[in-house]
């Protein structure tokens, strides 16, 4: 009996998964342009689940030819797995932000706080404004609060 | 960053971080302006920022949340995003704080 082909569209469509997936947080989130609407991502997933289907009627529909009847499902839940897990982070999970109804608006005051720095000392926001800078000499024109979500 | 600071203007973080893992932060990126410290969540609380729960043992953080504050201590500018994947971009912000006296 001849020997089956290998099937490699599953394979590839796994690999593409597994890309399309990955590849955001260690690539394209670094950039503003792929990162707010991921469509770099969405492509290389699509290609990838286009390969799966592929490679998934290669396996059943001319079986004669090609390997993967096992393999091939696997891969593909897997690699449906990957894309579906994307789309609920993006859709989803990084949307589960608090509503900060009350946090102050433009033409509000800033609400005053007193935390500690790096060197443990005791920073104000109004020390922050009454600092003057190295450079100029003269006190700040403002300050950029940044709350982040920090390593916890 | 380099941008606000030669504007006159002192970015500040501000997270649940500790002293110490701020200054890890700060020495590792070569950031140079000030991170602050809010274990117990009292700046957080102030500006309704609270992120319940969301922290790694289960403890409160903050949500993302960026304000340009002025000299007179006025609130200018605020970006509260609803997905923490999308950031302020640069230039919104820039055009606001080139407008500080």
């Amino acid at each position: 009996m001849e020997q089956r082909k290998h099937n490699w569209h599953a394979w590839i469509g796994f690999a593409l998964c597994l890309i399309g997936f990955l590849s955001y947080p260690f690539f394209f989130a670094r950039y503003p342009v792929t990162r707010d609407v991921p469509w770099a991502n969405f492509l290389i997933l699509a290609a990838g689940l286009a390969f799966l289907v592929s490679g998934l009627w290669r396996a059943f529909g001319r079986s004669q030819e090609y390997k993967g009847k096992i393999l091939g499902p696997i891969l593909g839940v897997l690699g449906l797995a990957a894309a579906g897990f994307f789309c609920f982070v993006i859709f989803f999970a990084t949307k589960q932000l608090p509503k900060s109804a009350g946090a102050p608006k433009v033409g509000q005051k800033a609400p005053e706080f007193t935390l500690v720095d790096t060197n443990n000392k005791q920073v104000s926001l109004a020390s922050l404004l009454a600092t003057p800078l190295p450079n100029s000499g003269m006190p700040p024109k403002g300050v950029f609060l940044i709350f982040y979500r920090g390593y916890w | 960053m380099n941008e606000i600071e030669q504007m006159g203007v002192v970015p500040v973080a501000i997270s649940v971080d500790s002293p110490e893992e701020s200054g890890d932060l700060c020495k590792k990126a070569g950031f140079t302006f000030p991170f602050l410290s809010d274990p117990n969540t009292v700046a957080i609380r102030a500006y309704d920022l609270v992120h319940a729960k969301a922290g790694v043992n289960g403890h409160d953080i903050s949500r993302p949340g960026e304000f340009l504050v002025d000299s007179s201590g006025v609130v200018r500018w605020v970006n509260l995003t609803e997905d923490f994947r999308v950031r302020a971009r640069a230039e919104q912000f820039l055009a606001e704080a080139r407008q500080l006296k």
